[in-house]
């Protein structure tokens, strides 16, 4: 038996000494291989008496089973310091800045209108569009403006060559106002839509742009009143400036497509050229409204009669400017990326009532 | 539209305040645009009393004087030549700001001489420019005053801003018309009895228009004064002509002013000696002049109304009158003209000859019609008053046109279109205050006949409006629109909302929304296509912005440039918006555009550096199409983008006849023209050209079958004719087996060393992926050799050994 131990003692001592993953398996393949020597061993007990046979079948079975072990317990020593050495050589330096990616940029001016959609629409209205290019009768005709009004001038308005068929003078929309004429055209009463949209007058100097964009809004139906015209601006303003106690002043004004007619102003804080949005005792106009005049209802088929409702519009350019203290309207237009990289959006923000519309 | 509180108050009896009155007058639709307190800095500047003025003993051009200041007696050094003992004037003591200066005055010793203060010119008190001496005060101003209050300074101005509908506020009267409506004070009584004539006027009058222009000038009232003395006005008349920035010129031309301020009645004066002959309103001849009272001259129209006599135009109604017959100094017989012009017209004339005066101002908004003779006799009161004379009876010419005219309000659309109950006696109160009749008839509508004054007024609506406005907006309660359904439905159509997600596609793709003009420069035109002429305008702001853009690609290219210059080459922009095809509303195409220049990827360590190439816009342009529901798997592709793309490097993506997109690389010759450093890649997605999506049943999509099976994978290489395109021999591949293959790549294109000239290697990994039952290597094989065989067919393609 002690042959037996001494050679146990040798495989053991081989598998301490194996020094890589290749020296154990050579001193495996010795050992336990087809031609190893435990192996060897085993083939010799078929000369040996059945009692025999078993006594020194367990014993080598023990042997067997010893050195296996060890074998697993040194491949995997070997292996965690084989990994360990490949781990350290493959060290990077994680300081060095990432690969180049490119960030976009949303504009402001539709970030606004996406905003102003997301409230609106939760108030019933869908959104309406129309042409830019339009004709006298949908800008100004339709809109109840005297065919002298200064509107029609061509220091304000910027005319095309006129319609060959019909001798129609063409334009360049001054406002959002002719959708609606053609939606009240298009899908009659009852109607809630906002009209978004690029408009156009002959103007260029610190605070106005040849091209600028208008958002209408306009509600007819059987019973809307100023007093709906008030609850749906005072909702509108206070959720898109964000403020809950933002008060509104309506004050009379004059428009030839609304009677009665009114201008908003909303309260503010003026101190050292900064201006704050809130309940802070000062106003600033934002906007201009009124109850459809009864002449544009029966210039679009709608029975003045039994329809009435009201109609708004404002600046986008004008609202993203208080909102988000963007001080220059010229710079809307210039697509300095330095400034839309400022001013601009990135394009998982997205306005929606339920996650709040301003990250 | 300016005036002063002391002038308000001549016509309105009020003990209100001017932040009262400036409150309501906003109230009331007659915004106020500035409160200016024009004695702000003067406060320290009184009223003094020169007790004496000696010569200075050292100085011969300075006096020593001593200054009773109401509370002390101080000396004061002068060298005013005016200065002398027993006048009154200003005196400022030391600290005081000068108002011209802004300089602090300080005690000083002149010459050996103390001084304790300064009496003061107007130029220093920033009054005029007067400094040839010291301000000399009547004497009887009180000592110790406080001058501003002397001179009236102490008189807050209000400027409103008029919407054009308010002719009649176009005159202190009918501002405080409506502050009396409002609850502030009784409108005093205005004169305007007549003045009875002595003699007919020699000076006659005419209207001449042809049929159907009457209304041009529809009544003119006239009436000669003899022996006038046209000197300067009195002090309380130039004062309020100062108050509001009018230059007083004399007593004549005042009195019409003040008329224009006071009651929105323009007046002209004529010196009746300088007419030849009776007068003559008429349209004027094409070619006609007028050297007018501002001294320019003015070639006529017609369509323009003028006052001829028989030396010709003499003046230009409702606008200006001319400088021939204007009164002077010398004027004795003064012919005063009342009269009405049309308003439209008058807008007219007044845009055409770029004239702004106070005249044209109110006849274009509208004169009261009524107001004609009463003006004209209030005129002639002030002239007998001032400039003395003797009056002819009025001569006039035309009528009153008719005004008259009775409008129906039922009192409860006051609530039903102004959403406030105003009870109905407070509704009859307010518009028998703005000057209406009211009568209620038995079923309660209201009868109500309007003022002469109130042209603006012409339904049931506009009278809803006044009791609204007087009543104050303040009252109209903010009530939330009804809800139409109890959750939130959709805003946005589909086409609006293949909009929204373009524009958030592109700029996570790392490119910025830009928003540029509609419009472009004719002289760039002709590179994008050009524009039929319907599309150019009449009155551009500028030649850089005079046409439609047909295309977005050279607003957004010249903002790269713009970039560019900026040290800011590396640009990647886009813009969703409008492009023209012709000016009907089916003209106008929605796209969304892009362009990036420069590198792709930048320079850095971990990457190659890569300039922007044909591909980078393709994937843009695929992105979009993929994203707004365009069937991209389905797309073909053709050459031939349009000629401001690179022939060679640009595309066309197709749905059949329809082009949805087109990429590429820019034609250098555009960039060239553009003054912009290539290279510059670009796109174009028409939005409205991709098919609206099909009307399915339900949000379901159809079920995932997923095989059982791993896919295979096997390479081919094949040599092709160089010219070959890609796209049909992976559409070959493809083809195959249209079971089986699931998916062809392109992984190498390559031309040179060992290829043939003329030809290429074009190499596909195909993915083969088994339905029903694994496959065996012949099965795969077998596959492989249809593949080779319909490439071959396709392409004329070999599989390269």
């Amino acid at each position: 038996m002690s042959a037996l131990e001494a050679l146990k003692t040798e495989l053991l001592a081989a598998v301490a000494e194996a020094a890589d993953l290749a020296a154990l398996e050579e001193v495996r393949v010795a050992a336990l291989g087809k031609k190893g020597r435990i192996t060897g061993l085993m083939a010799d007990m078929r000369s040996l008496s059945p009692d025999e046979r078993k006594e020194r079948g367990q014993a080598m079975n023990a042997l067997k089973d010893e050195v296996g072990a060890a074998l697993d317990i040194r491949k995997a020593e070997l292996h965690r310091a084989a990994l360990a050495l490949r781990l350290e050589a493959e060290r990077i330096d994680v300081t060095l800045p990432v690969r180049a990616e490119q960030q976009g940029r949303i504009h402001p001016i539709t970030q606004t209108i996406d905003e102003l959609t997301a409230i609106f629409a939760d108030m019933g209205f869908s959104v309406a569009e129309g042409p830019d290019i339009e004709d006298d009768f949908h800008n100004f005709t339709a809109l109840n403006f005297p065919p002298g009004h200064p509107a029609r001038d061509m220091h304000d308005t910027f005319y095309l060559p006129d319609r060959p068929a019909d001798g129609s003078r063409m334009l360049l929309r001054t406002h959002t106002s002719p959708v609606q004429v053609r939606s009240l055209l298009k899908d009659k009463a009852p109607i809630r839509v906002i009209i978004p949209g690029r408009t156009y007058r002959s103007d260029y100097d610190m605070t106005h742009t040849p091209m600028f964009h208008q958002v209408e809004g306009l509600v007819v139906d059987e019973k809307t009143s100023m007093a709906h015209l008030r609850g749906c601006l005072v909702e509108f303003c206070r959720a898109f400036f964000d403020v809950d106690d933002l008060p509104l002043r309506f004050r009379p004004s004059f428009f030839p497509f609304t009677e009665p007619s009114a201008e908003v102003d909303i309260g503010c804080l003026r101190r050292g050229g900064e201006l704050k949005i809130g309940n802070y005792g000062d106003w600033l106009e934002i906007l201009g409204c009124g109850m459809v005049h009864p002449n544009v209802l029966e210039n679009c088929g709608i029975d003045s009669t039994r329809y009435q409702g009201f109609a708004f519009g404002m600046g986008i350019e004008r609202i993203a400017m208080l909102k988000y203290g963007i001080p220059d309207l010229r710079t809307f237009f210039e697509a300095d990326l330095r400034w839309l990289k400022h001013y601009g959006f990135v394009p998982l923000d997205t306005p929606s009532l339920a996650q709040g519309l301003t990250r | 539209m300016k005036f002063t509180l002391s002038w308000l108050k001549a016509h309105l009896d009020t003990g209100a305040d001017v932040d009262t009155i400036s409150e309501k007058l906003t109230a009331l639709g007659l915004e106020v645009e500035e409160v200016i307190d024009r004695s702000k800095g003067l406060e320290p500047f009184k009223v003094a009393y020169v007790v004496s003025a000696e010569k200075h003993p050292d100085a011969d051009k300075l006096r020593v004087c001593m200054v009773d200041t109401g509370s002390e007696t101080v000396q004061v050094v002068c060298g005013a030549p005016n200065a002398r003992t027993g006048m009154k004037g200003v005196f400022a003591p030391a600290g005081t700001t000068i108002p011209a200066t802004g300089v602090e005055l300080k005690k000083g010793v002149i010459r050996g001489v103390e001084s304790n203060g300064m009496l003061c010119s107007e130029r220093e008190m920033g009054l005029s420019d007067e400094h040839n001496g010291i301000i000399d005060l009547p004497e009887d101003a009180p000592v110790g005053a406080p001058f501003a209050s002397v001179l009236g300074l102490d008189d807050p101005l209000v400027d409103i801003s008029l919407t054009p509908d308010r002719a009649d506020c176009a005159g202190v009267r009918g501002v405080a018309r409506d502050l009396s409506a409002a609850g502030l004070g009784p409108l005093k009584p205005i004169d305007t009895t007549p003045v009875p004539g002595g003699f007919a006027s020699p000076v006659t009058v005419s209207l001449d228009f042809p049929e159907g222009e009457a209304s041009a000038c529809p009544m003119f009232v006239g009436r000669l004064i003899r022996g006038v003395r046209n000197g300067p006005s009195p002090r309380w008349l130039q004062d309020r002509l100062l108050s509001i920035g009018l230059r007083p010129i004399s007593a004549l031309v005042d009195i019409t002013n003040l008329m224009t301020f006071d009651v929105a009645r323009p007046l002209h004066v004529f010196d009746a000696g300088k007419l030849h002959g009776g007068l003559i309103v008429r349209p004027a001849k094409a070619g006609e002049t007028l050297m007018a009272l501002n001294g320019k001259e003015y070639t006529l129209e017609p369509g323009m109304t003028v006052i001829a006599d028989d030396s010709g135009v003499v003046s230009l109604g409702a606008v200006m009158g001319g400088e021939s017959t204007g009164v002077t100094e010398t004027t004795t017989d003064v012919f005063l003209e009342a009269a009405l012009f049309d308003p439209v017209r008058t807008a007219q004339t007044g845009r055409r000859l770029s004239i702004d005066s106070d005249a044209r101002y109110r006849f274009e908004r509208g004169v009261d019609p009524a107001f004609v003779v009463a003006g004209a006799e209030i005129a002639t009161r002030l002239i007998l008053e001032i400039c003395g004379g003797c009056p002819s009876e009025l001569v006039i010419a035309g009528q009153e046109p008719e005004w008259h005219r009775t409008l129906t309000l039922r009192p409860e659309r006051v609530l039903g279109l102004g959403g406030v109950d105003v009870p109905v006696p407070e509704q009859i109160r307010i518009l028998e205050a703005l000057g209406c009749g009211v009568k209620t008839r038995d079923d309660g509508v209201m009868e109500v006949s309007i003022p002469s004054w109130r042209a603006d007024i012409h339904g049931e609506a506009d009278l809803v409006e006044e009791i609204l406005r007087v009543n104050g907006y303040d009252h109209i309660p903010a009530i939330p629109l009804e809800r139409t359904s109890a959750i939130t439905k959709p805003a946005l159509n589909v086409k609006q909302k293949r909009v929204v997600t373009a524009k958030r596609v592109l700029a996570e793709r790392g490119l910025s929304e830009a928003v540029t003009w509609s419009f472009m420069s004719s002289a760039h035109i002709d590179l994008f296509g050009g524009v039929p002429d319907e599309l150019r305008l009449l009155n551009p702001i500028s030649a850089d912005l005079d046409v439609m853009r047909p295309s977005i690609l050279p607003n957004l290219i010249q903002a790269v440039g713009r970039n560019a210059d900026r040290g800011y080459a590396d640009a990647g922009l886009f813009e969703v918006g409008p492009m023209f095809r012709d000016p009907s509303p089916q003209g106008q195409d929605t796209v969304a555009a892009g362009v990036r220049s420069g590198v792709m990827v930048p320079r850095q360590w971990a990457e190659k550096q890569r300039p922007v190439d044909a591909f980078d816009a393709k994937a843009d342009a695929l992105a979009v199409l993929d994203q707004v529901g365009a069937p991209t798997t389905n797309l073909q592709f053709t050459t031939d983008a349009p000629g401001w793309y690179h022939p060679g490097r640009s595309g066309v993506l197709r749905l059949g006849p329809t082009v949805l997109a087109r990429f590429g690389e820019m034609h250098p010759e555009v960039l060239e023209v553009l003054g912009v450093k290539g290279p510059v890649v670009a796109f174009e997605v028409m939005l409205d050209a991709v098919p609206l999506p099909k009307k399915k049943g339900g949000t379901a999509r159809p079920l995932l079958r997923l095989s059982m099976f791993q896919p295979v994978q096997r390479d081919f290489a094949f040599l092709v004719d160089a010219s070959v395109e890609a796209e049909k021999l992976v559409r070959a591949a493809k083809g195959a087996d249209k079971t089986l293959i699931s998916d062809v790549a392109v992984f190498d294109v390559y031309q040179g060393q060992g290829i043939e000239p003329g030809r290429k290697s074009l190499a596909i990994a195909v993915t083969i992926q088994p339905t029903a039952k694994p496959l065996t290597e012949p099965e795969i094989d077998a596959i492989g050799a249809k593949i080779v065989a319909a490439v071959a067919k396709a392409t004329g393609g070999t599989l390269r050994s």
